[in-house]
Formats: structure tokens, sequence, C-alpha cells
């Protein structure tokens, strides 16, 4: 079924010259974007399936000899497109930093421990319902020089590949509640609110595994729609 | 108007060099910058450059993804009958080093149908994300000896004279493999053409 990409839906992403978000003053383009028609460039995109990922790739707290620090909790939900149906086999990649807020990577140096029994990096591939599932442990918040004591509410990052070039997304996923909200301006780059709330995952009581892991359910929506029989294909 | 909303775009941060080009890192790779697969079909070349930010300075914190059609212009995984060359997958990343240096070995992509049916010069898809890029960029790189440049419905859509900044210059050869060079300027004077699709 080809889907269709209405550039519409792209109000909901933040705009390249995000002020507050100071790296964005010197690496957002100053020229308007040249809007173009979708072609089969657009229209196609990378396949990644189950083939190319690991069963354990989904679970980060089992990467290690022993088991990470920080509260064990179940990351899901389903991926879907602007229909509300279903994108089987796609491609999921995250990342995190440990539940003391630093990140593995060589560039970070916030005064935190690493654990040795965190890498903070996963994958999988939605199945047949577009379902995913990963388990790992609650990041930290961690502070960055974007202003004075500014600190990153708690986040992990999302890479979704979904059906077509179009349709890529890199984004992160919040817990409920943070009182970092406000002040952060990465989250405040949306400036929609609702779509903001969208970024926002909701605890999951059912999906809590008892006296084992607590459980946040995070549904994500990519571009592409099913073209009605009205509408125009190039100004769709 | 649609059910279901779109989830933001955010940027992929300063450290998603473990997860996503995991090269230094204890992680196995799934895309890398060499898209050369013994099955590949075309030309082999090496597409390469540096990004700069908007007060000249090389950004090195970047990762660069390329999607493109193979040497005869067939995208892989998307047709209804697999394609022979089922191991070419025609996508690749490559993270920016210190210089801000990013690189691909590929093949040379054939033209591709576009819009009308009119032919589309032999092109390549480019996504841009780092720190401070709140949403993927999308730019194209064109090959400068390809006469159906002139044609191409695509960068006909683009002002004549910035259409140099999509076109890669061919630099000299390595390994028997013509060198095309890509810079890219995320903002300023020579600022590279970015889409919105
Ligand atoms: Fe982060």
């Amino acid at each position: 079924m080809a889907l269709i990409y209405p550039q519409e839906s792209l109000k909901a992403h933040p705009s390249y010259l995000s002020p507050d978000y100071v790296g964005t003053r010197i690496r957002s383009p100053k020229r308007p974007l040249v809007i173009i028609p979708h072609t089969l460039s657009e229209l196609t995109g990378p396949v990644y399936g189950h083939e190319s990922v690991a069963e354990t790739d989904a679970d980060l707290t089992i990467q290690h000899e022993g088991e990470p620090l920080g509260e064990r909790i179940i990351v899901h939900g389903h991926v879907m497109d602007e229909d509300g149906r279903p994108l089987p086999n796609t491609l999921i990649e995250i990342w995190q930093c440990n539940s003391a807020g630093r990140y593995i990577h060589v560039v970070d140096q916030h005064p935190a421990p690493l654990d040795p029994n965190f890498s903070g990096a996963g994958r999988c591939v939605t199945n047949g319902d577009g379902y995913y599932k990963f388990i790992t442990v609650k990041p930290g918040p961690y502070p960055w020089r974007n202003h004075p004591n500014a600190w990153r509410p708690a986040h992990i990052h999302l890479s979704l590949f979904g059906p077509s070039f179009l349709s890529r997304l890199v984004t992160q996923m919040y817990f409920p509640g943070d009182p970092l909200f406000p002040f952060d301006p990465i989250f405040n780059s949306v400036t929609d609110e609702r779509a903001r709330e969208r970024m926002i995952s909701t605890f999951d009581l059912e999906a809590t595994q008892p006296e084992w892991a607590l459980a946040f359910r995070f549904n994500i929506v990519l571009r592409g729609r099913e073209q009605t029989f009205f509408e125009d294909p190039h100004h769709g | 108007m649609a059910e279901h909303e779109i989830t933001p775009s955010q940027t992929v941060g300063p450290f998603f060099a473990y997860a996503l080009t995991p090269t230094a890192y204890d992680f196995a790779a799934l895309v890398s910058n060499n898209l050369l697969t013994d099955d590949a079909v075309g030309q082999a070349i090496r597409v390469e450059g540096t990004i700069y930010d908007g007060q000249g300075l090389p950004v090195p914190d970047a990762m660069v993804e390329i999607w493109q059609a193979d040497g005869q212009g067939r995208f892989a995984g998307n047709d209804t009958a697999p394609l022979p060359n089922g191991a070419f997958k025609g996508f690749g990343r490559s993270e920016c080093d210190k210089l801000g240096q990013y690189g691909f070995a590929t093949v040379k992509p054939g033209p591709v149908p576009g819009p009308d049916g009119r032919q589309q010069a032999p092109h390549i898809n480019v996504g841009i994300f780092a720190r401070g890029i709140v949403r993927r960029l999308f730019t194209r790189i064109y090959f400068e000896d390809e006469a159906a440049n002139g044609s191409d419905p695509i960068l006909s859509l683009v002002p004549e004279e910035l259409r140099p900044t999509l076109i890669a210059r061919r630099t000299g050869d390595r390994d028997g493999a013509p060198i095309y060079a890509f810079d890219i300027y995320l903002q300023g004077e020579l600022e590279t053409v970015f889409f919105e699709a």
C-alpha cells in the first residue's frame, strides 16, 4: 500500500532556528527551504529487518556481566502511521545515559559515575502489530551548558525508519511529570503544547511486572497516510 | 484531517555515536559508511566532504545518512520482485571526525524516474543530524559530470545561482575509485540548499 506524506503534518516539528537552544543559532539554515515533490527517491527507504538485529539487543540490562544500577523499566508501545495503522518491521534504535545521568560517549565528562554494567544502546524491530518493547533502566537528568544551571529532563533518544525516506524520525521520549519540562529548550523547541505531550510517555501500571520492573508506554506516529480518492496527488 | 498526529522530531544530540555509528564502541554497527557489497551494481566511487557551521567552523559531531539507487537506478527492498543484488542496501551512515569530515564508499547511482515521467539525474538523498539540528536536514548530492543535471526536475526548482551547492566535484581517485567532494554549509554565504518534502 503506497502512502502519501502531506507536508501539513510537518508543522509539529520544531523550527530549525529555535534560539533558546543555543546550538541551533549557527547550525540552522537561513535561506528558505526549497519545497520539492515526492519522487521515488523520497518514497522509498532502507529496509532493516529482524535478520539485522540480535534478539538480545532490546534488553539493555543484560549486555554486561552484572545488572545495571537504577530503576528497571519496560518501555513499550506501538509504531503507527497517521491513519493509526500499525507499522510492522520498523527498526527502532535507542540510546540513553545511565541512572546517574552519564553517557558512555567519550565526550560526556559530566562528573557522575559510569556504570560498568550499562552501555545504554539498544535496538529492535516492530512485530506484525507495530509493537516494540525494550527493557532498560530509567535514565537520570544531566546538566549541559546551554544556559546557567541547565539540566535536561530525563529522556531516551529514539531513531526510527518507517516505510520511506520521508518517514525517518529521530526524537526523544520523556517521562511523565518531569519538573524540568518548563526549563528545557530542547523539549520546548516543539512549540505546540499538544505536540510536546506526544513526546511524553505514560506510566503503564498494567504492564508493570510485580517485584521486577515499572513500565512506560510510548506510542510513536510516523509520517504517512493512505491517499483518499478525492485528493490531487500533486497537492495532497 | 489525519486521525493520529505525528511524533515531533528532536535533536540527535551530541552522544549518539555509541548507538548509531558505534565504530569506536563495543556495539555491532548495523549501518556503515561502506555501501559496497559484492553484488553492488555500478561504478565504485567515494563521496566525501566537510560540514561547516554558520561561523565557518567544521562540525565534528554530525551524522550523515545517504539513500540512493544502484548503478541501474534501482532502489533496494522496494520493488515487488526482489532485486538480484539483494545485499546492496543503498543506505549508509557516516559520522564526522574531529575535522568535520564524513565519507562514503558506494556506487554511482543511475538515473531514476521523477515526477510526470521525467527522468531525474543521478543523485543521492542526504540526511544530516547533529546537536543543534532539531530536525533532519535534507539535501541532495548531484555529480558534476552528468549532462542530465541540466534537465533534472528537482534541480530546476532551485534558484540557478544556488545549484552549485548541490553538485559534487570530481577531485581525483583513490584505490581506482573516483572521489567526489561535497562540502555542506549549514549556514552562511555558501549555505547548501536544503529541501522540504
Ligand atoms: Fe540526551
